[in-house]
């Protein structure tokens, strides 16, 4: 669970009206929830850090294409679908 | 589970191996504080690969393996006794308490729920007005702010019945504590890349100037061990002790300020006992008094007895690094992660657990 999985953001939106900042976040064939609090600046297209819902670094697009190509060798994804392990 | 044998960069991290074998004279013991990284050590078989003078010495990082066995007895009682929809990371709900585990609470028809993330958590609060919802909120540094930015969120919607179990650690005050013990021969350190990436690098530089000893920010990628490692081997042959940042290419040195801000707002730093080390002093955080209606603790004001530790189970001397995982006499007899004695056999990131499935893995290859 301490892992920031890399992904590409799709889109944002405000929920909790309009006060809270999130995006779809792109990792591989899963898309998730994450808030942008954290990452004022990121924008659509950015790649980011995710970390349980949480986008809390950029990172630039080879980086992340390298990191999320080793965890999901070495299969880390599984928490981006909770209970898949158990 | 899968393993790797081939994996991105192989090349530059036979390199660096390479360079620690040319570069080491004599024995050094480096401790790597993070969980994350003794299961990546241990999974791409790094830790066999080193020459026999460099010995890695697993920390105490992994939260789910230091949080208090009273606060999971307490996760399972709310759970149990007040009717609480409980939810918290998978590898949280599987640890055992002392009669029972959260899962095993769910299979006799208590609602605990495994998430992905805790602003999941108070949706489902608001989805379900009617009941209590608690999130069970462990982790380092870099979990504080996700579990912080919940209670805000909470607040923010103005859902009030939302709360969190906060068990929450700091690196820094466990490097401390290691250091502090008269047992410890930890010469260098490995921090934690994911902590520095919130909280920046700034509050290692006392540490390594009060114990003078390197320590290096490493990522948890094999060839980000394998250079970490090399980093910490260079200053320490020299005789120097500093802090580098390995991991620049995502740490920056001030961390993410907005990621403190809201760990600022619903935190504060307290003492913390470490599940089978102890209370250590300013070592984690607990929330805020403003933000009291979202504290589980204060809201159900459960007390339960505290009750001893199995003595069977020998995770405090693994957490301090003092014992090897197969040490211990339970290891892989008594205690799997089927059938979990401790914390550190239940979570990928536990120190056990990394040991039992590599020494599954080599089974395999050598059947
Ligand atoms: S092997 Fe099991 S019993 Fe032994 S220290 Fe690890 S978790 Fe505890």
């Amino acid at each position: 669970m301490c892992l920031a999985i890399p992904g590409k953001i799709k889109s944002i939106e405000m929920q909790y009206g309009g006060l809270v900042r999130m995006a779809k976040v792109q990792f591989g064939g899963i898309s998730k929830e994450a808030s942008l609090e954290m990452l004022p600046h990121a924008k659509e297209g950015d790649y980011v850090l995710v970390h349980v819902g949480v986008a809390i670094s950029l990172v630039d697009e080879e980086e992340a294409q390298k990191t999320f190509a080793y965890l999901e060798e070495i299969g880390e994804l599984d928490e981006l679908v909770p209970g898949s392990h158990l | 589970m899968k393993y790797v044998s081939e994996y991105r960069d192989a090349d530059m991290v036979a390199q660096y191996l390479e360079e620690i074998r040319q570069t080491v004279t004599r024995p050094w013991a480096i401790m790597e504080v993070c969980g994350g990284q003794t299961h990546s050590l241990v999974k791409n078989g790094i830790l066999n690969m080193l020459p026999p003078e460099v010995r890695m010495i697993h920390g105490p990082g992994c939260p789910v393996c230091v949080t208090p066995l009273n606060l999971i007895d307490k996760a399972v009682y709310l759970a149990e006794e007040k009717g609480v929809i409980l939810c918290s990371y998978g590898d949280m709900i599987r640890v055992p308490g002392s009669k029972r585990s959260l899962l095993e609470s769910k299979a006799r028809g208590a609602d605990v729920r495994i998430l992905y993330s805790p602003l999941e958590a108070v949706k489902i609060a608001q989805e379900n007005p009617d009941r209590e919802v608690v999130f069970f909120a462990v982790g380092f540094e870099t979990t504080a702010p996700a579990n912080a930015l919940s209670v805000i969120h909470a607040q923010r919607a103005g859902v009030p019945n939302y709360s969190i179990l906060a068990s929450h650690v700091l690196v820094p005050p466990a490097i401390e504590a290691v250091m502090n013990d008269p047992d410890s021969s930890i010469q260098g350190f490995l921090a934690a890349g994911h902590v520095c990436t919130i909280m920046g690098i700034d509050e290692y530089y006392p540490l390594v100037d009060r114990y003078e000893i390197p320590i290096v920010v490493t990522g948890f990628e094999p060839v980000d061990l394998a250079q970490g490692i090399l980093m910490t081997i260079r200053q320490l042959e020299k005789g120097e002790h500093q802090l580098e940042n390995q991991y620049s290419r995502v740490v920056r040195p001030e961390g993410n300020p907005e990621a403190q801000k809201v760990i600022q707002q619903v935190f504060t730093i307290a003492d913390r006992e470490w599940r089978g080390i102890g209370v250590i002093p300013m070592s984690g955080y607990e929330v805020r008094p403003e933000y009291v209606a979202y504290d589980a603790n204060i809201k159900f004001n459960v007390n339960i007895e505290k009750v001893a530790e199995s003595d069977e189970c020998i995770a405090g001397l693994v957490l301090k690094g003092i014992k090897k995982p197969q040490e211990c006499p339970q290891f892989g007899r008594g205690c799997t992660p089927q059938m979990p004695l401790g914390a550190p056999m239940v979570s990928s990131e536990g120190a056990c657990a990394a040991y039992y499935h590599f020494s599954q893995a080599m089974e395999e290859v050598s059947a």
